[in-house]
C-alpha cells in the first residue's frame, strides 16, 4: 500500500488554478511517461478533467516528492500551487479514488461522466505502460466499486447534472425556454449533452459551430439544426439566446467587444453563456457586460449545490459503502503483500531440504524407489509441519496493521530476499489467495 | 363609516408591507400567500370604503386624501392583474410599501382639501383623476418591476443561489411586467395630461394659463421622460441598470409633479 495521490479540484483551487494545471488529452500519455521516470515512482496515472487534476501513483517507499513533480512539470511556483493541493496516502488516497469514481468526490455528486473519465485516463496510462500490478488492482476495484455504490444507492438517480443546473439557471433568465435558440460552440459531448436537456424543454432551434466544419454538420443533424462555419460564428452568434461553449481554445474566444456586437443586434436582449471550457472561453470582462449572463463551470458548482442537499442521505449510504470496500481492499493488499513473503520462504526451505537430501544421500548410497518416496514424505512432512505456524501466523497478521512488522521479522529470521514482491509471481499469488478468500 | 373601512384596508396592507421586507431576505410560500390573502381582504375593504363614499355623496373628487386612497387602490389592482397573469407577489416588493404609505396618509386625516378652483366641467375632472392615476399606478408598477429587474440581474451576475433568486419570477418575465405597464400606462397617462388641460383652460377662474406653473412643468417633464423610456426600450431595448435609471428619474418627476399640486397656482388644494 504505497499509494501517493496529490491533486487539485473544483473545492480545493479555482479555475484560474485549474486551467493552468490541465492537461490536453492529447499530452496525457507523456506526462504518464515523465510520471514513471520521476524518482521513486513505480507506477502512475494523471486524471485531468474540468473539475480536477490528479496525479495517482505507486511509489518505491511512499514518500515520493509530488509536489515537485508537478512544480517541474507545470513551471508553478510551490506558493502558487500548494495551497490548493491535497494530498493522500495509503489508505487515504485510496478512499479518496474510490470517492472519485463513484462520483461522491464530483461538482455533482453522483453525475456519471467521472467513471467514464477516470476510465478514459487509466486506459491512456495503461497503454504507456505507465499503470501495472498495483494501480492495476487498485483501479479494478474502483470501477467496482463505483458500480456497486450506483446499484445500491440513488446516489446517481435523477443525476442534477451540469446539463439540467444549466436548464435551471436559463429558465431563470428566460421564463420559458419554447422557442429560445441555442447556440453549441464546440462539438463535444458534454455541450451536446446539455443541448440535449435544453431541447428537451422546449428551445426552439440550435446552430453548431466547430473548428472542424464535418463534426458541425454531423452534431446538427443528430437535432436537426443548422451547422455554422467557424468563421461565422461571431456573425450568427446573436442569433441564438442561449450559448453553450467548449471549445480546446487556449484563450476566450468571446471577449468584450463580441458581446456588445451581440448585445446591440439583439436590441439588448440578454443572452445565456454556458461556458464548460477549461481554460474559459468567455472572458471575464465580457460576462460584465449588462445583459450577458455567463456562468463557467465553477460557478455552475455553486448553483448545483442546492441539489447537493438533497442528496446527501444517499451519499452518506455510498460513503458506508466506500469505508467497507477501503477496509477490505487494504485488507485484501497485506494478504498480497505477505504472499511474496510465504512464497519464497516456501523456497527457502524447499532449498534447504534438497540440499539436505543430497548431502544424506552419498552416504546412504543406493536407494530404492520405495525408500526414496519415504524420504521424500518424511522431509516433506518435517517441513509443512515447521512452516504451519508461521504461515497461518503470516496470512492472519496480513489482516491486520502489524502485518510489515511481521513479515519484516519474518524475512529476518528466514534471511529471505524478497524481490519484486507480488507483481513478479502473478499466477503464484492468484492461487495462493484465492484459496484463502 | 368609510374612514373605518379604510383603517381596515390600512391594516391588512400593513401585513403586506412586512411581507415586503422579508421577502428581500427570505423566501417562505406560506408567508406569500398570507400577504396575498390580506391583500385581497384589503383591496375588499378599500372597496367598500370607496364605494359607500361615492354612493354617500360625500365624494369630493378633487380631494388630497380621496385622491390618494384612490390612487392605492388602483395600484393594488394593478398588483392584483399581475399576480393573475404571471402568478408572483414580487412586485409587492414595491407596491405593498407604495400603497401603504398611500392609504395611511388617506386614512388617518379624511378631512377634505379641495382644490381652489372651481371646475365647472366634472366630468372632465372625473377624466383626468382617473386616467391620470392609471398611468401612476402603471408608472408606479413599472417602476418596481425596473428595480426587481436590477436585483434580479445583479443575482444571477453574481452566482449566487440565494434565496432571492428564487424568489423573483425570471428576469423576462419581470421585464415583460415593466415593459407592458409602461406601454399600458403611456396612452393613460397621456390622456389624462390632455384631459387635465381641458379641465384647466376651461375652468371659469383662470383667464390664461400660465405654462411656466410648476404642476405644469414638472408633468410636461414627467411625460416626456415617460417617453424616452418608451422609445428607448423599444428602440434600442434599453433594460436593466439604464431603463431603472429612467424609471426611476419618472418616478421622482411623478412625485415631483403631485407634489406641486401645494406650489402650484392652478392646481392648488388649500386647507380647508
Amino acid at each position: 500500500m504505497r499509494y501517493q495521490l496529490i491533486g487539485v479540484n473544483h473545492k480545493s483551487a479555482p479555475l484560474e488554478v485549474r486551467e493552468r494545471l490541465a492537461i490536453p488529452e492529447s499530452r496525457l500519455p507523456d506526462t504518464c511517461r515523465d510520471l514513471t521516470s520521476y524518482p521513486g515512482i513505480e507506477e502512475g496515472m494523471v486524471i485531468s478533467t474540468c473539475n480536477r487534476v490528479e496525479i495517482i501513483t505507486h511509489t518505491t517507499n511512499g514518500h515520493a516528492d509530488l509536489r515537485g513533480f508537478l512544480h517541474h512539470r507545470f513551471h508553478l511556483a510551490p506558493n502558487e500551487l500548494d495551497p490548493h493541493l491535497y494530498e493522500f496516502r495509503e489508505k487515504d488516497a485510496v478512499r479518496h479514488l474510490f470517492r472519485v469514481a463513484a462520483s461522491l468526490d464530483s461538482m455533482v455528486v453522483g453525475e456519471a461522466q467521472i467513471l467514464g473519465q477516470v476510465k478514459e485516463a487509466y486506459a491512456t496510462a495503461r497503454a504507456v505502460g505507465a499503470v501495472r500490478g498495483q494501480l492495476d488492482q487498485l483501479f479494478s476495484r474502483a470501477f467496482a466499486v463505483a458500480k456497486r455504490v450506483r446499484s445500491e444507492t440513488a446516489v446517481g438517480s435523477s443525476s442534477v447534472s451540469i446539463a439540467s443546473v444549466a436548464v435551471e439557471l436559463a429558465k431563470k433568465i428566460f421564463g420559458t425556454l419554447q422557442g429560445k435558440n441555442v447556440f453549441i460552440v464546440g462539438a463535444g459531448k458534454m455541450s451536446e449533452l446539455a443541448a440535449r436537456h435544453l431541447m428537451a424543454h422546449g428551445c426552439g432551434s440550435i446552430f453548431v459551430a466547430n473548428r472542424t466544419y464535418e463534426r458541425a454538420i454531423g452534431l446538427a443533424q443528430k437535432f436537426d439544426g443548422q451547422a455554422i462555419k467557424f468563421e461565422d460564428l461571431y456573425s450568427t452568434c446573436d442569433r441564438a439566446d442561449i450559448v453553450i461553449t467548449s471549445t480546446g481554445a487556449p484563450h476566450a474566444i468571446f471577449r468584450r467587444e463580441h458581446g456588445e456586437q451581440f448585445l446591440a443586434r439583439r436590441k439588448n436582449r440578454p443572452m445565456f453563456f454556458i461556458d464548460i471550457a477549461v481554460p474559459r472561453d468567455v472572458s471575464p470582462e465580457m460576462a460584465k457586460l449588462d445583459g450577458i449572463f455567463a456562468y463557467d463551470i465553477d460557478d455552475l458548482q455553486q448553483a448545483v449545490t442546492t441539489h447537493v442537499a438533497d442528496r446527501r442521505k444517499e451519499a452518506e449510504r455510498a460513503e458506508a459503502i466506500i469505508a467497507s470496500e477501503v477496509e477490505k481492499f487494504e485488507a485484501r493488499v497485506h494478504t498480497l503483500d505477505v504472499v511474496p513473503t510465504i512464497v519464497s520462504l516456501q523456497d527457502h526451505l524447499e532449498t534447504i531440504r534438497q540440499a539436505e537430501i543430497d548431502r544424506v544421500r552419498g552416504r546412504m548410497g543406493q536407494l530404492t524407489p520405495e525408500q526414496e518416496i519415504a524420504i521424500e514424505a518424511l522431509t516433506r512432512g518435517i517441513i509443512n509441519k515447521v512452516m504451519h505456524t508461521p504461515i497461518t501466523t503470516l496470512k492472519t497478521a496480513a489482516k491486520e496493521s502489524e502485518a510489515t512488522t511481521v513479515v519484516d521479522v519474518v524475512r529476518r529470521l528466514f534471511n529471505l530476499q524478497v524481490k519484486g514482491k507480488d507483481a513478479e509471481h502473478p499466477a503464484t499469488n492468484k492461487d495462493e489467495v484465492g484459496s484463502r478468500q | 363609516m368609510p374612514l373605518l373601512w379604510l383603517r381596515f384596508a390600512l391594516a391588512c396592507y400593513f401585513i403586506g408591507l412586512v411581507y415586503a421586507f422579508v421577502a428581500l431576505t427570505r423566501t417562505s410560500d406560506l408567508f406569500s400567500r398570507i400577504a396575498l390573502h390580506a391583500a385581497s381582504l384589503g383591496m375588499v375593504f378599500h372597496f367598500v370604503s370607496i364605494t359607500e363614499l361615492f354612493l354617500s355623496g360625500q365624494i369630493v373628487w378633487a380631494s388630497v386624501h380621496n385622491g390618494e386612497s384612490l390612487l392605492a387602490f388602483l395600484s393594488m389592482t394593478f398588483f392584483m392583474v399581475i399576480y393573475v397573469i404571471y402568478k408572483t407577489t414580487s412586485p409587492g416588493v414595491v407596491v405593498f410599501p407604495v400603497v401603504f404609505f398611500l392609504t395611511f396618509v388617506a386614512a388617518v386625516d379624511q378631512q377634505p382639501v379641495l382644490l381652489t378652483q372651481f371646475v365647472s366641467h366634472k366630468g372632465w375632472l372625473i377624466a383626468h383623476i382617473m386616467l391620470i392615476f392609471t398611468g401612476y399606478a402603471a408608472l408606479l408598477v413599472s417602476f418596481g418591476a425596473s428595480i426587481l429587474y436590477l436585483l434580479q440581474e445583479r443575482r444571477l451576475k453574481a452566482k449566487k443561489p440565494t434565496s432571492l433568486i428564487a424568489f423573483l419570477p425570471a428576469l423576462e418575465v419581470i421585464d415583460q411586467i415593466g415593459y407592458r405597464s409602461l406601454l399600458l400606462g403611456f396612452p393613460f397617462m397621456t390622456l389624462g395630461l390632455i384631459t387635465g388641460s381641458v379641465v384647466a383652460i376651461t375652468a371659469p377662474s383662470i383667464g390664461h394659463v400660465d405654462f411656466l406653473d410648476p404642476k405644469i412643468l414638472l408633468s410636461v417633464l414627467m411625460w416626456a421622460v415617460y417617453m424616452v423610456m418608451v422609445f428607448t426600450r423599444w428602440n434600442s431595448g434599453w433594460r436593466g441598470r439604464r431603463a431603472a435609471f429612467l424609471a426611476t428619474f419618472a418616478f421622482v418627476a411623478a412625485l415631483a409633479a403631485w407634489a406641486a399640486n401645494y406650489f402650484s397656482a392652478i392646481h392648488r388644494f388649500a386647507a380647508s
